[in-house]
């Protein structure tokens, strides 16, 4: 667009352009028409999903894979109810994200008309913020408003929900006169998140760190959020603290370093999950205690005390009261706590090697395992991820949906770069992977993108396929296909006396290779352990459209160690073969 | 005051659906009202909601910062009980009729004021603290309470002497 927006459709791509977005996920209709009339010219890439809850999950991926906000764009009414559950989602794991939805007309609001709904009641309490514009020159301001929200502070996803009146250039009620919102325009009294942390905090921190016997660093999605992976790596090397990463976390510290734990939590590793338990410090950066990590609650590292870093200062002491809660920018707060170390001096640090031995002991006794897979039997998931993993660059981005593959592809993958684990954490959403996956890639082209499936989940996104394929997206899929909601079947084996209720999906329906090659997508069954690795090499050496490998793996494999739900971390269970070597 | 209730005051934005916001955040959270006021600040771009709040099984920190996550909640305090001023305002309808001078003792020990007389009835307006309003309630009762309503308590911050 070169001459200056004179309507509200206009000015809307145009602050959208001015926000640097490049590309945006979408559906038009009946309400949002005015504005993808004005896209046509506009520089922004526009990518045409199949069903709008792929667009909210593709700007996630894209949210996530870039640290930008990610933007979807769909029309009112049953557009705006499809893109709830990623709004949802994104609120739930702190995705910056900006949805733009289409409204009946002003006059028309409150009346039920056709496509009527109401947007901003709905997801009130899935956004972090929403706006109904009701005036046409509001829009450059409400849309800097909506980009500051969503990025700044705690990040989340922001609704900006507009009427066709004001953006449609028949309708006089969307003239305009266009102006370039800046910081100062914003009305944002209630609005100024904190950044800096309270160096008094911070030097008591550093003090109780110094003191501690049994530290870990127990790092959440924040750190990523706040870009502080590197900050961390320092942090941590400094000190020489054990450092576990939740789910929400993997490679915000690399897997491959020797204070490197991996995943605490239901499906974590002994030794993580243990670790924890028996900390005497737990410095908690940008986690929130959720109940994945800690298991049940009064239980949790009992004898550890709490240093709590986050920017939401709501999180410091919802879930475990802290010794130190500092409000705050994880990068900044790290920086903070890097130099308050080194003013404590070097020596100042106490006697650790026997909790590092202690730790390196359970890393010993109890590393990840499986059995291998007996011949003729099924797939282990474990041994698919494992060849995924050592057949694919360090930096490929995984995405993952919600489930057993999750889990697999959390403990066996080895996440050495940040930004690179995509999934849906909080919420758990199924079929979040595929269109995460093409969100991601869509803003990381150069980089190798694979989504981990399984096979409940691919069936409820899979159609974003035919998106990849049309828009020229090119995914690898890893669609580990064991014919059940393996996760639910695993809880209904080991806690409903293996009554296995509705969660057999089907051996022979759909036809995966039929149905991917429908898509446009190259399509590859492996069944034998042997076809696995030159199965992933063919995948990867296609790059002109999209590739799903099914895998045919063994549902009777279930998801070790575990921590029962309602149990303490210190009732895990390993795998059945360790479970002997537990004291 | 019992402990059990706490006060809590809100500035926020005068705009649409600010309320909502509020009370679908008590809702989501499983928090408690007990009283809400609202109305438009001296200053008209905000208003100011009063709460009470039952601190019995809502923990009362995370009740303001989860508030003040609210992008439209502009200000907020918590009101030591000891150190302000509350009133509440309740009308009420009370049935008088044979008992119409014992009634308006109350009224004149009370201080409060008869604004409206029927046949059979007498409906009267009091403003004063929570506790003292309980107090008027529990001796009117007796002649008979047709209607009875009172506005949820506001409350300003003690002045320093």
């Amino acid at each position: 667009m070169s001459s200056n927006p004179t309507n509200g459709g206009e000015a809307l791509v145009r602050s959208l352009e001015m926000q640097g977005v490049d590309v945006m996920f979408g559906l038009p209709g009946g309400a949002i028409l005015p504005v993808y009339d004005s896209i046509i010219e506009s520089s922004i890439r526009h990518v045409l999903v199949r069903h709008e809850q792929g667009a909210g999950h593709m700007a996630e991926g894209y949210a996530h894979a870039t640290g930008r906000p990610g933007v979807a764009m769909v029309t009112s009414g049953p557009a705006a109810t499809n893109i709830v559950t990623p709004l949802c989602d994104a609120y739930l794991d702190s995705v910056p994200m900006v949805c733009i939805t289409g409204q009946v007309p002003l006059a028309a609001i409150g009346t039920d008309a056709f496509q009527e709904c109401d947007t901003t009641g709905i997801t009130m309490a899935v956004t972090k913020h929403n706006f109904l514009v009701t005036d046409a020159q509001d829009i450059p301001r409400i849309i800097h408003e909506a980009f500051h929200i969503a990025t700044t502070g705690r990040p989340g996803p922001v609704l900006v929900d507009i009427p066709k009146d004001i953006v449609d250039p028949a309708n006089p009620r969307s003239k305009m006169s266009w102006y370039e919102p800046t910081d100062a325009d914003m009305e944002l009294p209630g609005y100024a998140p904190l950044t800096a942390g309270d160096p008094a905090l911070i030097g008591e921190a550093a003090k109780l760190i110094a003191s501690a016997e049994r530290p870990v660093l127990y790092v959440g999605g924040g750190v990523l959020k706040a870009r502080a992976a590197e900050a961390l790596l320092e942090l941590a090397e400094l000190l020489q603290i054990p450092v576990v990463t939740t789910l929400m976390a993997r490679g915000a510290f690399p897997d491959r370093h020797e204070l490197c734990l991996g995943m605490p939590g239901m499906h974590g590793n002994y030794t993580a999950v243990t670790a924890m338990q028996q900390a005497d410090l737990l410095v908690s950066l940008g986690a929130r205690f959720d109940d994945r990590v800690t298991g049940k609650l009064d239980g949790f590292a009992p004898d550890a005390k709490i240093i709590h870093v986050d920017i939401d200062p709501a999180e410091l002491g919802k879930v475990r009261q802290y010794n130190v809660g500092i409000q705050g920018d994880c990068r900044l707060v790290i920086e903070e706590l890097i130099t308050a170390t080194r003013a404590l001096g070097a020596d100042a640090q106490a006697e650790r090697t026997q909790w590092r031995s202690m730790v390196s002991g359970w890393q010993e006794k109890f590393p990840l395992v499986y059995q291998d897979s007996a011949p003729g039997d099924r797939l282990k998931p474990q041994f698919v991820i494992e060849q995924l993993r050592d057949n694919n660059p360090a930096d490929t981005i995984l995405a993952s949906g919600v489930g057993q593959h999750q889990m697999y592809a959390s403990q066996y993958w080895k996440f050495d770069h940040p930004y690179t684990w995509i999934n849906s954490g909080g919420l758990g959403t199924m079929g979040f992977s595929i269109p995460a996956a093409i969100g991601a890639k869509a803003g990381m082209p150069d980089r190798r993108v694979w989504a981990v499936d399984g096979d409940g989940c691919f069936q409820m996104t899979a159609q974003e396929l035919v998106t990849a394929t049309v828009e020229n997206i090119p995914i690898k899929v890893a669609l580990l296909n064991n014919s059940y909601l393996g996760m639910v079947r695993q809880w209904q084996e080991m806690f409903y006396d293996e009554r296995f209720s509705e969660v057999h999906l089907s051996d022979t329906c759909p036809d995966y290779v039929k149905w991917a090659e429908a898509m446009g997508c190259e399509a590859i069954r492996v069944e034998s352990p042997e076809e696995v690795a030159p199965a992933i090499a063919k995948a990867n050496e296609i790059n002109d459209r999209s590739v799903v490998i099914e895998f045919r793996t063994d549902a009777r494999e279930n998801v070790f160690p575990m921590v029962p739900s309602g149990k303490t971390n210190s009732e895990i269970l390993v795998d059945p073969s360790q479970q002997g070597l537990l004291s | 005051m019992s402990e059990r209730w706490r006060t809590i005051v809100t500035t926020v934005e005068n705009k649409p659906g600010v309320l909502a916001r509020v009370a679908s955040l008590f809702s989501r959270r499983g928090y408690n009202i007990h009283s809400l006021a609202v109305a438009p600040a001296s200053d008209e771009r905000f208003s100011r909601i009063t709460f009470t709040v039952d601190v019995e099984g809502t923990p009362l920190d995370q009740v303001v910062k989860q508030l003040n996550k609210l992008i439209n909640v502009v200000e907020i305090h918590e009101l030591d009980p000891d150190q302000s001023v509350e009133r509440e305002l309740m009308l009420v309808t009370v049935r008088s009729d044979g008992r119409r001078r014992e009634l308006m003792e109350i009224v004149e020990e009370f201080q409060a004021f008869v604004l409206n007389e029927g046949e059979e009835c007498v409906m009267l307006s009091w403003s004063a603290r929570p506790v003292r309003l309980d107090e008027l309630e529990q001796r009117l009762r007796p002649f008979g309470i047709v209607e009875l309503q009172r506005t949820g308590r506001v409350a300003l911050p003690s002045l320093d002497r």
